[in-house]
């Protein structure tokens, strides 16, 4: 396994973490945040709405089933979530060196050199974690051989700006036209939306789709802080005085909130795993799903026309919402998954049928 | 629920055996306790009386009677539930469910059957039904022809192409089941599967794919989840309960691990399953392609691990949906505040052990593959695979320290060792890996991900380093912390550094300075099923060097007391040890101290956290227990309670300073050491049998010279006799001399003047300061040769002498008060005409402890817990010892599975199980629980085949009441001749070497007798030899066979003398 360098990790508070290193060796600062999903390293990694962020994974053993090639798929990357490594640093508890899956081209350690973000191991995540989920939010640092530099706190960018695309790009070929707002949008919410008869035209965070022609509108996941987003929930806005569907996830459902008039809040303890229970309003029915936020849409400030559509069974807090007449809905957890559990794809079959019914009409 | 449930009757899975151990005395205790949280009165079918659910306050009534469809049908007609629970008993439970369900016992009752519905269940156990099921949603499942003779098996086979797999529906943990590559192998195997099966399976060969579980479950609201998934070391093959396993799985990408479990829940919610199920992939490790191998609608042993694995208590919730709960409305008990719908996250890693005992049997085949041999599991946790892997490796307790630093395999062929695996299989890999095999060579021959492969190297990697290091001052702190990182003990340390084989206890204490002082410590942590996203209170702890901050102060210096368990069940040690941590955990807590386990069996209720203040699921090792102590400072450590694992340590923690409670550890040596208690006998002038202690071979044939045979040789410290056999002559006693030294260098081997035609009495007993406080004489039914483990054991004693009786009592007392006992101890006497001789002392609770307490209505653990806590404990009331009951013991063996295992009783503890029965009399109590271990009251034939004159003419009578009953009686020449001059007429049988068809082993085929009494004359190998194929072939087809002459005409006259409808259904709060 050749020589393996030290490094360490530093916060905000002053707590230190020594470890080594199997990424790229160069020191990086960010917003420390932690998932405890056991599977999907590959996802999280490429997933946009990590952006800035150094992420911990409270599950120990990483690296095993190694990095699967690049390839596209309907201009899409096939394996990962977007078609960059979003997140500013990776600290771990026990590094595979070795890897071995028939799909894997390369290890992980390989694949954070090649994108410039450093990994760190023999951490222990656990005590970790448990000061963050504490803290809600810390800055932290990677340091190579005190090589120090500044803490950053990646929130007081516009990380939706550094991720969405910049220009128009159309998927599929189908008969419904569906106006995706990417905010840091997950492919495998592109790929969901194509299986149906769909054609997915993707436009940037603060592209002004009032003027164009669709019959559904998706509004993405993505980082930071909604309020960031002022020009898409204006864009929004005019969007919700007509009639036509829409769809949002994570970031998407917290600028519908905020469109629609309700608050968001910063939760006491973040959802940050795959193994979150929401129950549908109303119904004895519950999902097991992939969330990853530590804001949520505050229930009591939801407007008239609105109601809660998903609550969180741990916490009671709102997990998404809907409007009581018009075929719009959104949910705060990620019903595309990838990583985690699949329970509430069907709110995809769900949108394209409001959007089939509306186009009928 | 449209019906209110007020009474719920819960089947057990009786006696432990292979493929149905503990893991559901967990799973039924826990259902009892959801139950009774909801106020609902609980009635349970369970004759296994060392069980925790057979205990007080957590059923309302218990039946000790079998859990057949007959017994079962009188319960419900006299206590009349409502509902009814079949999941929690294992296949024993739900097959009888089934039966009952077929004979419209259910309807007639009107019995609810609670949870998932009976035609689900038999969607799962009918294979052509369940793949059926499987294509109605699109799911693959393995090629399969469903088979109900040889003629059509062929063809299957033919149409598949070999190699195929062969499964008998509705059978225990694989009974029936293995791989066939050619015809010759299908004729063989598929005959043999028939033999438990009306249908067998000729399936596809998946060998080589990674086999991965889920554990899956729904409520009646639709709403499903995965609690655990988990992916065997072993590749498709090996059966599940023969891997090694580890949770979560490891190798599986998201997308694979996602798409099987959408399969899970695609599954559960198609067959309709309300609770709990398991289903067991076969995963392409190529490909994302796959096949469902199997579905058990029921809790499992699987389950058992996934609740251990993540904290998640399936088994509890499982009951509660079967009342009628949704997920969503329950609360996760580790957390109070979260919902019981979720998944939990882990973070670490869970490796499951299997523990095999092949070395107590007789000629049985050490290969591992696709049905079940093992017979108890460990569970170990760690940060790295490495070190749950290593630790795991320890608690197997079979003299292993880990992967490496184990004394030297001696392997002639690693290619064959390699691809056909033997309970051996991961000491020959690490083996392997030391003659230089490659990771893809080895996985090339086991078919192990080359994953878990790469790991094990790294372990082997580790141990090079270290060997490059002569003494501890130059060992690198940084290569210190990497090896207890990846799980090697100190003593793996001392052993690679100072390069001994010897015991090294004062070189791994020496280890544990340098460390200590270094600061490399053991952090503490916790199991929180939500990996520290919320915070958690859970007393839920296991110990591991991948981290620094502990989770947990400690619990409440010098508050609290410390139990150690009894670990992996094996032979010799299960459920019974079980109940007495339960016990004794209790009754700390009852006195207002902190109860604080430790133990690392997923089967039993001693790993559940809510039976303790504390649980730390570790390792019973010195080092480790050293660990916990350390952090902890308890008040004191009790080892009396989990059998021989903690005795064992006793001595070893007193000399660093740890305060044993209860008996003394010097008081314990001289119990275990033959020599100072045989001098001790001696000085009290109590008899004993003839023994010598040598290590020179020349020194045993004199004394054989001079006390003569049979002669019983065993090492010193024993554990149901590892090493011990009974020799016949000269040329046997050379060989076992060899065997055992073998087994342990530390101390020398005991040869003692073996008795037959003797009693064995057993007396149990509680003391507090040297005086008895109460005690409970018992008597076997077999004659002394058999293993007290193996034998029936009757309390009240109905056959001796009071004279005998006052004897034992006596000198018992004196043993007491010689060895200053505190606490539970046991003592084995032999007694011939008013004779006693001290066989064994164990100072330590028995595996009768639970038997006789429940028969007399005392708790002895209870008693035993409080004397060792220095509690006043009152002397019970004399008038209590005169019970108008009496209880039997009944052994429960597991020969079908253990192919080619000569079924015969010795001095070897060979069954992996036991029932206790209650009765009015003799008859009913050995009827019931003769019963209640499979056996069944022949229909019409006999055979009996006996070897000595005495087991002929102890037969005698039972052959004629045989005879007057209409019973057909086969023998084979000897005993037919002798029963001819006695004027009993029977029908002889040849044997099959005696050229005349057909001949007894042809009729046993065909099962024309219904019981199979074959006595052998010794247990010398040449007279075993002689019928080792008539028991062989008994126990393959199914037949019930006895090979004990006592127990055969106890059983015969039971059965001639009353009918099983005589047997009262009374249940136990009723004796």
């Amino acid at each position: 396994m050749g020589t393996v360098n030290k490094c360490k990790l530093l916060l905000e508070d002053g707590s230190v973490f020594e470890g080594q290193s199997f990424g790229y060796e160069g020191s990086s600062a960010g917003e420390v945040v932690f998932n405890t999903a056991m599977t999907g390293y590959p996802e999280s990694l490429t997933d946009p709405s990590y952006k800035g962020q150094l992420l911990v994974l409270t599950y120990p053993l990483i690296g095993n089933y190694g990095v699967p090639a690049q390839s596209a798929e309907n201009g899409l990357e096939k394996f990962f979530e977007s078609n960059s490594v979003h997140i500013s640093g990776l600290i771990i508890s026990d590094y595979s060196f070795k890897y071995n899956h028939w799909n894997a081209t390369k290890s992980l350690g390989d694949w954070l050199k090649e994108n410039k973000v450093p990994g760190i191991f023999g951490i222990d995540t656990r005590e970790l974690t448990k000061r963050l989920r504490e803290k809600g939010v810390a800055l932290g640092k990677i340091i190579f051989n005190d090589n120090d530099i500044d803490f950053y706190d990646p929130n007081i960018d516009n990380l939706v700006a550094k991720v969405s695309c910049s220009e128009k790009t159309i998927y599929g070929n189908g008969k419904y036209k569906i106006i995706l707002v990417d905010c840091g949008v997950k492919n495998n919410i592109i790929r969901y939306l194509l299986t149906f008869d769909t054609t997915v035209i993707r436009v940037p965070w603060d592209y002004d789709f009032t003027k164009d022609e669709y019959d559904g509108l998706f509004l993405s996941n993505g980082p930071g802080d909604p309020q960031m987003c002022s020009v898409t929930i204006k864009n929004l806005r005019k969007a919700l005085e007509i009639d036509k569907p829409i769809f949002g996830i994570c970031l998407g459902n917290q600028l519908l909130g905020i469109a629609s008039g309700a608050n968001t809040y910063k939760l006491k303890y973040g959802h940050r795993s795959h193994n979150q229970p929401v129950l549908m309003s109303g119904t004895e029915r519950a999902f097991i799903t992939s969330q990853n936020h530590g804001y949520a849409i505050q229930d009591g400030t939801l407007t008239d026309g609105w109601e809660p559509y998903f609550i969180n069974l741990n916490d009671g807090s709102n997990e998404g919402i809907r409007h009581k007449s018009k075929p719009i809905f959104s949910a705060q957890f990620h019903p595309e998954a990838s990583g985690g559990p699949t329970d509430t794809e069907f709110l995809f079959e769900q949108f394209i049928d409001l959007v089939k019914k509306w186009k009928e009409k | 629920m449209e019906r209110k449930i007020n009474k719920v009757l819960l089947l057990g899975s009786g006696a432990l055996k292979i493929g149905e151990a503990g893991e559901f005395d967990y799973s039924g205790s826990q259902a009892l306790k959801a139950l009774k949280e909801e106020g609902i009165t609980t009635v349970l079918v369970n004759p296994n009386i060392a069980t925790v659910q057979t205990s007080e306050h957590i059923a309302d009534s218990i039946y000790f009677l079998p859990v057949t469809p007959y017994f079962v049908e009188q319960v419900i007609k006299k206590e009349k539930p409502e509902g009814i629970l079949l999941s929690f008993g294992g296949q024993t439970a739900l097959n009888c469910g089934i039966a009952l369900f077929e004979q419209g016992v259910f309807e007639k009752y009107n019995v609810e059957v609670l949870g998932t519905p009976i035609r689900a269940i038999m969607d799962t156990e009918d294979r052509e039904l369940f793949v059926k099921k499987l294509a109605e949603i699109g799911v693959l499942a393995p090629r399969s022809i469903a088979c109900t003779n040889m003629e059509e098996a062929i063809k299957a086979a033919e149409k598949l192409g070999f190699p195929i797999i062969i499964r008998a529906a509705y059978a225990l943990g694989g009974l029936g089941s293995g791989f066939c590559t050619d015809a010759d192998e299908l004729d063989k195997l598929a005959n043999k599967a028939f033999a438990y099966s009306k249908q067998i399976l000729i399936e596809e060969s998946l060998k080589g794919w990674k086999e991965i579980e889920y554990e899956v479950v729904r409520d009646r609201f639709d709403n499903c989840i995965t609690v655990c998934n988990m992916e065997n070391f072993d590749p498709l093959g090996i059966h599940t309960g023969e891997s090694i396993v580890v949770a979560p799985s490891q190798t599986l990408t998201n997308q694979e691990y996602h798409k099987l479990r959408k399969i899970s829940i695609g599954i559960i919610k198609h067959i309709g399953i309300v609770g709990e199920c398991n289903v067991q992939f076969a995963l392409d490790p190529d490909s994302e392609d796959y096949r469902v191998i199997e579905v058990n609608a029921r809790l499992s042993r699987s389950s058992a691990l996934a609740s251990k694995a993540t904290g998640y208590p399936l088994a509890f919730v499982a009951a509660k949906l079967g009342l009628g709960y949704g997920l969503h409305q329950l609360k996760n008990s580790m957390t109070k505040t979260t919902s019981t719908f979720f998944e939990p996250a882990l973070d670490y890693i869970v490796c499951k052990i299997p523990r095999w005992d092949l070395n107590k049997f007789k000629g049985v085949s050490k290969q591992i593959g696709s049905s079940m041999k093992s017979v108890g599991e460990v569970m170990a946790i760690g940060r790295t695979f490495e070190e749950a892997l290593q630790k795991g490796l320890r608690m197997i307790g079979q003299g292993m320290h880990g992967l490496v630093g184990n004394k030297d395999l001696i392997i002639e062929n690693f290619e064959r060792e390699l691809s056909e695996p033997t309970d051996m299989r991961i000491f020959v890999i690490a083996e392997a890996m030391n003659h230089n095999y490659n990771a893809e060579k080895i996985h090339e021959l086991t078919g192990i991900d080359l994953w878990f492969i790469q790991k094990l190297e790294n372990i082997f990697e580790t141990r090079r380093e270290l060997l490059k290091f002569q003494n501890l001052e130059i060992l690198p702190d940084e290569l210190l912390l990497k090896a207890k990182k990846q799980g090697f003990s100190d003593f793996q340390i001392a052993r690679f550094i100072y390069n001994e084989t010897k015991d090294l206890t004062e070189s791994l204490l020496k280890v544990r300075k340098f460390r200590e002082a270094k600061g490399i410590k053991p952090v503490v942590k916790q199991i929180d099923t939500l990996a520290a996203e919320y915070p958690a209170q859970t007393n839920y702890l296991y110990l591991t060097y991948g981290g620094l901050e502990n989770d947990v102060e400690p619990a409440g210096k010098d508050d609290s007391i410390v139990v150690l368990g009894s670990g992996a069940y094996r032979i010799g040690s299960s459920v019974e040890f079980d109940w007495c941590s339960v016990n004794a955990l209790n009754t700390i807590s009852k006195s207002g101290l902190k109860s604080i386990m430790i133990n690392y069996n997923p089967e039993t209720v001693s790993t559940d956290y809510d039976i303790c203040d504390r649980l730390y699921f570790d390792e019973l090792t010195l080092e480790r227990v050293l660990d916990i102590i350390e952090f902890e400072q308890p008040r004191g450590v009790i080892v009396s309670v989990g059998g021989q694992i903690p005795n064992n340590l006793a001595m070893r923690l007193m000399k660093v300073g740890v305060n044993i409670l209860g008996t003394s550890p010097e008081s314990i040596d001289r119990a275990e050491d033959r020599h100072k208690f045989s001098n001790m006998l001696d000085k009290m002038k109590v008899d004993q049998p003839e023994w010598i202690e040598s290590t020179s071979v020349a020194e045993v044939l004199d004394f054989a010279n001079k006390v003569g045979f049979p002669l019983l040789v065993r090492p010193s410290y024993v554990l149901s006799g590892s090493a011990m056999n009974v020799v016949s002559n000269e040329s046997e006693l050379e060989k076992f001399l060899t065997l055992a030294a073998n087994v342990s260098k530390q101390y020398p081997v005991v040869v003692t003047k073996f008795f037959e035609d003797t009693k064995e009495i057993e007396i149990d007993a509680v003391s507090k300061n040297g005086e008895i406080i109460a005690y409970a004489i018992s008597e076997h039914v077999e004659f002394a040769g058999v293993h007290s483990g193996d034998a029936t054991i009757l309390f009240p004693p109905q056959k001796i002498y009071v004279e005998t009786a006052r004897k034992i009592k006596k000198t018992t007392s004196q043993i007491a008060k010689e060895l200053n006992i505190t606490g539970p101890f046991n003592i084995q006497y032999l007694a011939k005409n008013n004779d006693i001789k001290v066989i064994e002392c164990n100072l330590r609770a028995s595996r009768s402890f639970p038997f006789v307490s429940k028969v007399l209505k005392i708790n002895l653990i209870e008693m035993a817990t409080k004397a060792m806590l220095g509690f006043d404990v009152k002397k019970p009331d004399k008038s209590i010892f005169d019970l108008d009951y009496i209880g039997v013991k009944a052994p429960q063996f597991s020969f079908s599975r253990l192919h080619k295992a000569d079924p015969v009783l010795g001095v070897e503890m060979a069954s992996t199980g036991e029932v206790g029965c209650l009765g009015r009399n003799y008859n009913e109590v050995i009827l019931t629980a003769m019963l209640s271990v499979g056996y069944k009251i022949p229909k019409k034939s006999i055979l009996l085949s006996s070897g000595t004159i005495r087991s002929k003419v102890e037969l005698v009578n039972s052959a004629r009441m045989l005879t007057q009953n209409g019973f057909e009686i086969y023998s084979t020449l000897g005993t037919y001749e002798f029963l001819n001059n006695e004027g009993i007429k029977t029908r002889l049988v040849p044997r099959p070497d005696e050229n005349y068809r057909p001949h007894v082993i042809d009729l046993i085929k065909e099962k024309k007798f219904d019981l199979i009494v074959n006595i052998s004359k010794d247990l010398s190998e040449e007279e075993l030899n002689k019928d080792y194929l008539i028991r062989r072939t008994a126990v393959d087809f199914n037949v019930p066979l006895i090979t004990n002459s006592r127990l055969a005409s106890a059983f015969i006259h039971a059965f001639c003398e009353m009918k099983i409808e005589d047997i009262a259904i009374k249940s136990w709060n009723e004796m």
